[in-house]
Protein backbone atom coordinates (compact mmCIF):
# COMPACT_ATOMS: atom_id res chain seq x y z
CA UNK A 1 0.00 0.00 0.00
CA UNK A 2 2.67 2.47 1.05
CA UNK A 3 4.71 1.34 -1.94
CA UNK A 4 1.90 2.38 -4.22
CA UNK A 5 1.68 5.77 -2.52
CA UNK A 6 5.41 6.27 -2.98
CA UNK A 7 5.21 5.42 -6.66
CA UNK A 8 2.42 7.96 -7.03
CA UNK A 9 4.60 10.71 -5.62
CA UNK A 10 7.40 9.97 -8.03
CA UNK A 11 5.43 11.30 -10.94
CA UNK A 12 2.51 13.55 -11.74
CA UNK A 13 0.69 14.95 -14.73
CA UNK A 14 -0.32 18.59 -15.02
CA UNK A 15 -2.14 19.35 -18.25
CA UNK A 16 -0.07 17.80 -21.00
CA UNK A 17 3.11 17.73 -18.92
CA UNK A 18 4.42 14.57 -17.28
CA UNK A 19 6.73 15.17 -14.32
CA UNK A 20 9.05 12.37 -13.27
CA UNK A 21 11.27 12.48 -10.21
CA UNK A 22 14.57 10.77 -10.96
CA UNK A 23 15.95 8.33 -8.37
CA UNK A 24 19.03 9.08 -6.25
CA UNK A 25 21.12 6.89 -8.52
CA UNK A 26 20.27 6.78 -12.21
CA UNK A 27 21.94 3.75 -13.78
CA UNK A 28 20.95 0.96 -16.19
CA UNK A 29 18.90 -0.72 -13.46
CA UNK A 30 16.82 2.32 -12.46
CA UNK A 31 16.73 3.90 -15.95
CA UNK A 32 14.99 0.83 -17.33
CA UNK A 33 12.15 1.22 -14.81
CA UNK A 34 11.77 4.93 -15.58
CA UNK A 35 11.56 4.22 -19.33
CA UNK A 36 8.77 1.68 -18.84
CA UNK A 37 6.80 4.02 -16.60
CA UNK A 38 7.22 7.07 -18.82
CA UNK A 39 6.45 5.27 -22.07
CA UNK A 40 3.28 3.70 -20.64
CA UNK A 41 1.95 7.11 -19.54
CA UNK A 42 2.88 8.75 -22.84
CA UNK A 43 0.99 6.00 -24.65
CA UNK A 44 -2.11 6.25 -22.43
CA UNK A 45 -2.35 10.00 -21.89
CA UNK A 46 -2.04 13.05 -24.07
CA UNK A 47 1.46 14.02 -22.98
CA UNK A 48 3.40 16.67 -24.91
CA UNK A 49 6.18 17.45 -22.46
CA UNK A 50 8.23 15.37 -20.03
CA UNK A 51 10.04 17.16 -17.22
CA UNK A 52 12.70 15.08 -15.47
CA UNK A 53 13.28 16.32 -11.93
CA UNK A 54 16.90 15.52 -10.95
CA UNK A 55 16.76 17.21 -7.53
CA UNK A 56 17.40 13.90 -5.71
CA UNK A 57 19.94 12.48 -8.15
CA UNK A 58 23.57 12.25 -7.07
CA UNK A 59 24.70 9.55 -9.50
CA UNK A 60 24.11 9.23 -13.24
CA UNK A 61 25.94 7.20 -15.86
CA UNK A 62 25.57 6.71 -19.62
CA UNK A 63 22.40 4.66 -19.12
CA UNK A 64 20.77 7.87 -17.87
CA UNK A 65 21.87 9.58 -21.07
CA UNK A 66 20.38 6.73 -23.13
CA UNK A 67 17.13 7.06 -21.20
CA UNK A 68 16.94 10.81 -21.87
CA UNK A 69 17.82 10.43 -25.56
CA UNK A 70 15.17 7.75 -25.98
CA UNK A 71 12.45 9.88 -24.36
CA UNK A 72 13.58 12.89 -26.40
CA UNK A 73 13.09 10.90 -29.62
CA UNK A 74 9.63 9.72 -28.58
CA UNK A 75 8.47 13.22 -27.60
CA UNK A 76 9.97 14.76 -30.71
CA UNK A 77 8.00 12.31 -32.86
CA UNK A 78 4.84 13.48 -31.03
CA UNK A 79 5.72 17.13 -31.59
CA UNK A 80 6.55 17.50 -27.91
CA UNK A 81 9.63 18.15 -25.81
CA UNK A 82 11.73 17.01 -22.87
CA UNK A 83 13.35 19.07 -20.11
CA UNK A 84 15.74 18.38 -17.26
CA UNK A 85 15.38 20.46 -14.10
CA UNK A 86 17.33 20.76 -10.84
CA UNK A 87 20.40 18.97 -12.17
CA UNK A 88 23.08 18.84 -9.46
CA UNK A 89 26.75 19.48 -10.20
CA UNK A 90 27.74 15.86 -10.85
CA UNK A 91 24.73 15.23 -13.09
CA UNK A 92 25.45 18.46 -14.97
CA UNK A 93 29.00 17.29 -15.61
CA UNK A 94 27.77 13.99 -17.06
CA UNK A 95 25.12 15.70 -19.20
CA UNK A 96 27.68 18.23 -20.40
CA UNK A 97 30.19 15.53 -21.34
CA UNK A 98 27.53 13.58 -23.25
CA UNK A 99 26.61 16.58 -25.43
CA UNK A 100 22.93 16.02 -24.71
CA UNK A 101 22.58 19.64 -23.56
CA UNK A 102 22.64 20.61 -27.22
CA UNK A 103 19.23 19.02 -27.72
CA UNK A 104 17.65 18.98 -24.27
CA UNK A 105 17.15 21.98 -21.98
CA UNK A 106 18.94 21.48 -18.66
CA UNK A 107 18.28 23.78 -15.71
CA UNK A 108 20.14 23.59 -12.40
CA UNK A 109 17.92 25.66 -10.19
CA UNK A 110 14.24 25.50 -9.30
CA UNK A 111 11.46 24.26 -11.52
CA UNK A 112 11.27 20.88 -9.81
CA UNK A 113 8.11 19.02 -8.90
CA UNK A 114 7.78 20.57 -5.45
CA UNK A 115 7.55 24.04 -6.99
CA UNK A 116 4.49 23.29 -9.03
CA UNK B 1 55.34 0.08 -0.65
CA UNK B 2 51.85 -0.31 0.74
CA UNK B 3 49.82 -2.61 -1.43
CA UNK B 4 46.28 -3.79 -0.95
CA UNK B 5 44.31 -6.15 -3.15
CA UNK B 6 40.70 -7.28 -3.29
CA UNK B 7 38.54 -9.52 -5.42
CA UNK B 8 34.80 -9.35 -5.80
CA UNK B 9 32.53 -11.79 -7.62
CA UNK B 10 28.82 -11.33 -8.17
CA UNK B 11 25.93 -12.26 -10.46
CA UNK B 12 25.38 -10.21 -13.60
CA UNK B 13 22.08 -8.76 -12.38
CA UNK B 14 21.36 -5.09 -13.02
CA UNK B 15 20.67 -4.62 -9.29
CA UNK B 16 24.37 -5.42 -8.70
CA UNK B 17 25.54 -2.40 -10.74
CA UNK B 18 25.03 -0.21 -7.67
CA UNK B 19 26.56 -2.87 -5.38
CA UNK B 20 29.70 -3.00 -7.52
CA UNK B 21 30.36 0.73 -7.71
CA UNK B 22 29.60 1.33 -4.03
CA UNK B 23 31.90 -1.53 -3.00
CA UNK B 24 34.77 -0.21 -5.13
CA UNK B 25 34.16 3.26 -3.66
CA UNK B 26 34.47 1.75 -0.16
CA UNK B 27 37.70 -0.03 -1.14
CA UNK B 28 39.31 3.17 -2.42
CA UNK B 29 38.23 5.20 0.63
CA UNK B 30 41.57 4.38 2.33
CA UNK B 31 43.33 6.35 -0.43
CA UNK B 32 41.81 9.56 0.89
CA UNK B 33 40.18 10.42 -2.43
CA UNK B 34 38.30 13.63 -3.20
CA UNK B 35 34.53 13.40 -3.68
CA UNK B 36 35.09 13.93 -7.38
CA UNK B 37 37.59 11.08 -7.65
CA UNK B 38 35.14 8.73 -5.95
CA UNK B 39 32.35 9.85 -8.30
CA UNK B 40 34.64 9.38 -11.32
CA UNK B 41 35.57 5.82 -10.32
CA UNK B 42 31.96 4.94 -9.49
CA UNK B 43 30.85 6.09 -12.93
CA UNK B 44 33.60 4.13 -14.70
CA UNK B 45 32.84 0.95 -12.69
CA UNK B 46 29.14 1.33 -13.39
CA UNK B 47 29.81 1.59 -17.13
CA UNK B 48 32.04 -1.49 -17.24
CA UNK B 49 29.68 -3.60 -15.12
CA UNK B 50 26.65 -2.49 -17.15
CA UNK B 51 28.48 -3.51 -20.34
CA UNK B 52 29.11 -6.96 -18.84
CA UNK B 53 25.45 -7.32 -17.82
CA UNK B 54 23.94 -6.15 -21.11
CA UNK B 55 26.49 -7.00 -23.76
CA UNK B 56 28.80 -9.61 -22.24
CA UNK B 57 26.04 -11.84 -20.95
CA UNK B 58 23.06 -10.49 -22.91
CA UNK B 59 21.16 -10.26 -19.62
CA UNK B 60 21.70 -13.94 -18.81
CA UNK B 61 22.94 -14.44 -15.26
CA UNK B 62 26.58 -15.41 -14.90
CA UNK B 63 29.51 -14.14 -12.86
CA UNK B 64 31.28 -10.82 -13.07
CA UNK B 65 34.55 -10.35 -11.21
CA UNK B 66 36.26 -7.17 -10.12
CA UNK B 67 39.80 -7.27 -8.88
CA UNK B 68 41.17 -4.11 -7.39
CA UNK B 69 44.56 -3.12 -6.14
CA UNK B 70 45.95 -0.08 -4.46
CA UNK B 71 49.64 0.55 -4.81
CA UNK B 72 50.78 3.86 -3.45
CA UNK B 73 48.43 6.39 -5.00
CA UNK B 74 47.43 4.21 -7.92
CA UNK B 75 44.09 2.43 -8.10
CA UNK B 76 43.99 -0.46 -10.58
CA UNK B 77 40.70 -2.17 -11.42
CA UNK B 78 40.00 -5.17 -13.62
CA UNK B 79 36.38 -5.85 -14.47
CA UNK B 80 35.90 -9.18 -16.19
CA UNK B 81 33.12 -11.30 -17.65
CA UNK B 82 33.20 -14.68 -19.39
CA UNK B 83 30.58 -13.64 -21.92
CA UNK B 84 30.36 -13.31 -25.69
CA UNK B 85 33.37 -11.05 -26.06
CA UNK B 86 33.92 -8.27 -28.57
CA UNK B 87 35.07 -8.92 -32.14
CA UNK B 88 36.17 -5.36 -32.85
CA UNK B 89 37.26 -3.60 -29.66
CA UNK B 90 38.25 -0.44 -31.50
CA UNK B 91 34.79 -0.09 -32.99
CA UNK B 92 33.09 -0.89 -29.67
CA UNK B 93 35.00 1.98 -28.09
CA UNK B 94 33.96 4.55 -30.67
CA UNK B 95 31.70 7.21 -29.16
CA UNK B 96 28.00 6.63 -29.92
CA UNK B 97 28.59 3.12 -31.23
CA UNK B 98 26.26 0.55 -29.73
CA UNK B 99 25.73 -3.07 -30.67
CA UNK B 100 22.25 -2.94 -29.14
CA UNK B 101 20.45 0.14 -30.52
CA UNK B 102 17.08 -1.39 -29.61
CA UNK B 103 17.98 -1.03 -25.93
CA UNK B 104 18.47 2.75 -26.16
CA UNK B 105 22.09 2.61 -25.18
CA UNK B 106 23.77 5.97 -25.55
CA UNK B 107 27.01 4.45 -26.85
CA UNK B 108 28.93 6.51 -24.32
CA UNK B 109 30.05 3.86 -21.85
CA UNK B 110 33.68 3.64 -22.97
CA UNK B 111 33.77 7.41 -23.50
CA UNK B 112 32.87 7.90 -19.83
CA UNK B 113 35.40 5.27 -18.68
CA UNK B 114 38.10 7.08 -20.66
CA UNK B 115 37.01 10.48 -19.41
CA UNK B 116 36.98 9.53 -15.74
CA UNK B 117 39.98 7.21 -15.47
CA UNK B 118 43.62 7.95 -16.36
CA UNK B 119 44.02 4.85 -18.46
CA UNK B 120 41.78 2.11 -19.81
CA UNK B 121 42.56 -1.04 -21.77
CA UNK B 122 40.09 -3.58 -23.11
CA UNK B 123 41.03 -7.20 -23.67
CA UNK B 124 38.47 -9.29 -25.51
CA UNK B 125 37.96 -12.06 -28.02
CA UNK B 126 34.68 -13.44 -29.34
CA UNK B 127 33.56 -16.30 -27.11
CA UNK B 128 36.26 -15.55 -24.59
CA UNK B 129 34.81 -12.80 -22.44
CA UNK B 130 35.95 -9.24 -21.87
CA UNK B 131 38.29 -7.70 -19.34
CA UNK B 132 38.47 -3.95 -18.82
CA UNK B 133 41.57 -2.71 -17.03
CA UNK B 134 41.41 0.81 -15.64
CA UNK B 135 43.92 2.89 -13.72
CA UNK B 136 43.64 6.14 -11.86
CA UNK B 137 45.98 8.11 -9.63
CA UNK B 138 44.13 9.13 -6.47
CA UNK B 139 44.73 11.85 -3.93
CA UNK B 140 46.72 14.17 -6.17
CA UNK B 141 44.41 17.05 -5.24
CA UNK B 142 46.01 19.88 -3.36
CA UNK B 143 47.66 17.37 -0.93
Amino acid sequence: MSKHAETQQEQKITGKTLWIRMPGELDHHSARQICQRADKLVKERDIREIVFDFSKTVFCDSSGIGMLMGRYKIMKALGGSVRVVEAQERVRRILMLSGIMKIISVESKAGGMHNE
Amino acid sequence: MNKNEMKLEFDSLSANEAFARVTVAAFMAQMNPSMEEVADVKTAVSEAVTNAVIHGYGEEVHKITITGSIEGQQLLLEIADQGVGIADVKKAMEPLYTSRPELERSGMGFLFMEAFMDEIQVFSKPGDGTTVVMKKMIGQHGA
